[in-house]
């Protein structure tokens, strides 16, 4: 991993929106997955997202090893909740559908079941977009859009260095951790926690030592081509927004503002089939 | 008199961390399209200088100056640092470290961004200034897509977008391989030419700086200002001498050969440096006169490579090709090459820090391959290029100490053989002494003595003097001799010919991951073949050997290293 932004760049009406929109979208369509558990709009955003990720021409391959580590993540997350408490979904939705016993208070029910169904469907309507936006956005516009959206242009410039500096130091950590273990500082997993500790600050202390001398570069080369003159910055990567950034926003903003009619119409967040 | 665009008046100033002044009385005058070099040693306050020009004085680092500075006319106390970088661009010293954008074209525009530059002004002058540099078609390259010359090609376009008045350049050949720096000084020329604008040059690499012409070189030592004129002056004149800065090579050799430099000489450049029969004569006198060096015995085989290749997990191309060395015990060799040739890979794998694909290490005729990493380092050590990323504790005896604690030696043993390193590596005036409170040379040192305690045949330092002036270049130099005098063997990676000429007694010369030459030193620094695929320069003293009319350049070379060695280092 050279960048925690996978952005792939493969021409598509997805990439052709601007950064800011993506974020935009992004958070709107995170909270209508977050507000609701209705079905009906659940699986509504779940095939709206698939639909978006076959118009953006990412491929399954492209984003396997995320994908993967969500399922798990999702799976753990669904044996969880049944451990901890089986009769969620009784208490949620005021009914009692047995289907069989598995001993003990484990007793699988039609609620507890569809319980799960939504679970399932929240993590498919939200983590596709979620990728969408790592993998379709240009990690130059990152900045550019957090500033858009009214975060102040130098915390939204210190992300964009965060971005510009992982890979070096990455690369200083890997030389720094060789260095130090020819001299005997014992990296391996056999080693006590506390032993491991002191190891970690064999490596750290050179790190952060060589980061200050960086940072210290870094801030005289900034100030000296005028960052933080003005209140305001222009950004080489904006573009400006098309009528297609105000479509999908405004799409957006209509699921989230379907999740809130819907909490209103159920007078929860639940839907409930079985009332 | 408005032509003039920098001006000193008594000028003094002192940071409030320090007791002393750093700058005294500086007198100096800079007027429009002049190109000055502002040359000294470490410490002497040039530094500090560019610091007053660009205006991180007093903005970024504090202190109390005294006298006037004023910049395009204006008093620089009643100026902000950003008033004064509308007239003075500066290109720091490590390209890599002032990249600021994702990839070319933002870091070039960030001083336009920063300036609320509208489209579509913004790409038409980014575009201008990479044009300017060269670098149109890398305009969506990342940093970690160019090579240490585009970098800092970026940060003069970086620069370049706006219309400064003076060019200030920090160092620009401390990170260059030689002919990239050669190829840095012909690239400030031209943009001088282009844009008219002043240019300052802060380097103590005189000889590489005059590869270009310059107006007028400032000498200075110890804060003060202690020559202001032509290089031709300058270069015939008193100063150099215990200065802390190289004169040219060239001079030199005239110097050895008895022939006495005058400014009519026009000594700047070898190209331009003329020569009458007589001095002509007297050089190949000095030639002839002085012995060659009787071979050196055969010394036995320490480090035997074979056939070693060896590629990065997730790259597709092999960054090690085949690489067959041996190294005798004893040793004092140089490998050079141009950034990328696998130079610094190579000693990884000898270190064990990487594993080779195929291939074989042998040290004294045993296979490393099944040695651990802390193994192989008590046979080879390795010291990085910045003491920074090697310290982890505070004070010098912990440092020295730690790879024999971690070995679990018991306690007397360890302060023993750690006393004795710190006698070695003369730090034992210091042994109390925090870390922090050592110079970069002493660090260096602390770090060598720290690899030096656990009693390696062989060490391998990379870039043992990179960013450091003559005098702290050869204190560093002479204590690896002194090492090498006690039978250790060291192997350097190094951009430095002047290092490799004097010192190394063999040079391994590595380009796209083979060894393409493995021979003395003189043979190496005068075939142009070898020159130009790995990124040298030619030594002067090849030329000056032509121009007296000495055929055999290359022995020429060969006894100028000689004497060296022989007469001023018996």
């Amino acid at each position: 991993m050279t960048n925690i932004f996978n952005y792939i760049d493969r021409p598509s009406p997805i990439h052709d929106l601007t950064g800011a929109t993506k974020l935009v979208c992004l958070l709107l369509w995170s909270f209508a997955a977050m507000m609701t558990y209705d079905t009906r709009l659940l699986v509504l955003l779940v095939v709206l997202s698939l639909i978006l990720f076959r118009v953006s021409k990412i491929r399954l391959s492209d984003v396997r090893f995320m994908l993967g580590f969500t399922a798990v993540f999702m799976v753990l997350n669904n044996l969880l909740v049944f451990l901890f408490s089986p009769q969620h979904g009784v208490e949620l939705y005021g009914t009692r559908h047995v289907l069989f016993s598995l001993g003990g208070s484990y007793v699988i029910t039609k609620e507890q079941l569809f319980y799960h169904l939504n679970l399932f469907l929240k993590y498919l309507a939200s983590i596709p977009v979620a990728l969408l936006f790592v993998c379709t956005t240009n990690p130059s516009e990152f900045a550019a859009s957090l500033n858009r959206i009214g975060v102040k242009y130098t915390v939204a410039y210190s992300v964009a260095l965060a971005l510009r500096y992982i890979p070096d130091i990455q690369r200083e950590y890997h030389e720094i951790s060789q260095a130090q273990q020819a001299r005997g500082v014992e990296m391996s997993k056999k080693e006590n926690l506390i032993r491991r500790l002191k190891s970690a600050g064999a490596i750290l202390i050179p790190l952060i030592l060589s980061s200050m001398d960086r940072i210290e570069v870094i801030s005289n080369a900034m100030e000296l081509r005028c960052f933080g003159k003005n209140k305001k910055r222009s950004w080489y990567m904006a573009r400006p927004f098309t009528k297609w950034d105000w479509l999908a926003m405004a799409g957006s903003a209509l699921l989230l503002a379907a999740a809130l009619l819907l909490n209103r119409l159920n007078g929860s967040r639940f839907w409930n089939p079985f009332a | 008199m408005d032509d003039i665009i920098i001006q000193f008046e008594h000028f003094g100033f002192q940071y409030h961390a320090q007791s002393e002044p750093t700058l005294h009385d500086i007198n100096l005058t800079v007027r429009r399209g002049e190109k000055i070099l502002i040359a000294g040693p470490s410490g002497c306050g040039k530094s500090t200088l560019a610091h007053c020009i660009n205006g991180l004085i007093p903005f970024s680092y504090r202190g109390e100056s005294s006298g006037s500075l004023r910049i395009a006319g204006k008093e620089t106390k009643e100026l902000s640092i950003f008033d004064i970088s509308r007239h003075v661009g500066t290109v720091l010293q490590d390209p890599d470290g002032q990249f600021v954008g994702l990839t070319v074209a933002e870091d070039i525009a960030f001083a336009l961004e920063n300036d609320c530059v509208q489209e579509p002004a913004l790409h038409e002058r980014v575009q201008k200034a990479a044009a300017m540099v060269e670098l149109e078609d890398h305009l969506r390259h990342a940093p970690n897509e160019l090579s240490g010359g585009q970098r800092q090609r970026v940060a003069l376009a970086g620069v370049l977008v706006d219309d400064v008045d003076v060019l200030l350049f920090d160092e620009p050949l401390a990170n260059l391989d030689p002919a990239t720096g050669k190829a840095a000084i012909e690239l400030i020329e031209q943009v001088q030419k282009q844009t008219g604008a002043a240019v300052v040059i802060i380097e103590h690499r005189l000889e590489d700086v005059l590869h270009r012409e310059v107006d007028r070189i400032v000498l200075m030592g110890e804060g003060r200002i202690l020559a202001d004129t032509t290089p031709d002056e300058l270069l015939s004149g008193p100063w150099l001498r215990d200065s802390g800065i190289r004169e040219p090579l060239y001079l030199t050799a005239l110097r050895y050969a008895g022939v006495e430099i005058r400014a009519e000489m026009a000594p700047r450049s070898i190209r331009t440096l003329r020569l009458s029969d007589d001095e002509k004569a007297k050089v190949r006198g000095w030639f002839a006169a002085v012995p060659p060096a009787e071979e050196r015995p055969p010394r036995p085989v320490l480090l035997d490579v074979q056939d070693l290749h060896f590629t990065y997990s997730g790259k597709d191309h092999e960054t090690l090709r085949g690489i067959s060395l041996r190294v005798g015990q004893g040793e004092l060799l140089a490998i050079v090459g141009r950034n990328g040739a696998g130079k610094s890979t190579f000693s990884k794998v000898v270190c064990g820090f990487e594993t080779q694909q195929s291939g074989t290490v042998r040290f004294h005729g045993e296979d490393m391959a099944a040695l651990s990493i802390k193994e192989h380092a008590d046979r080879i050590g390795y010291v990085m290029q910045n003491p920074n990323q090697m310290i982890s504790k505070v004070m010098i005896f912990d440092e020295v100490a730690l790879g024999l604690r971690k070995r679990g030696l018991p306690e007397d043993e360890v302060k023993r053989r750690v006393e004795e390193t710190l006698r070695i590596c003369g730090l034992w005036p210091f042994r109390s002494w925090p870390i922090s409170a050592l110079s970069f040379g002493q660090k260096k040192r602390v770090t060598i003595a720290a690899i030096l305690v656990l009693e390696p045949e062989m060490i391998i330092l990379d870039e043992p003097t990179a960013g450091q002036d003559y005098r702290h270049y050869t204190e560093i130099m002479e204590f690896l001799l002194t090492l090498q005098k006690r039978g250790i063997t060291v192997a350097m990676i190094t951009h430095d010919m002047h290092l490799m000429l004097e010192y190394a007694e063999r040079a391994v010369v590595f380009s796209r991951g083979r060894i393409i030459a493995d021979t003395d030193c003189a043979a190496v620094l005068t075939d142009p073949a070898i020159i130009g695929e790995a990124n040298l320069k030619e030594t002067s003293l090849y030329a000056l050997a032509g121009l007296c009319g000495i055929a055999d350049g290359q022995a020429f070379v060969r006894r100028f290293i000689d004497y060296e060695r022989k007469e001023l280092r018996p």
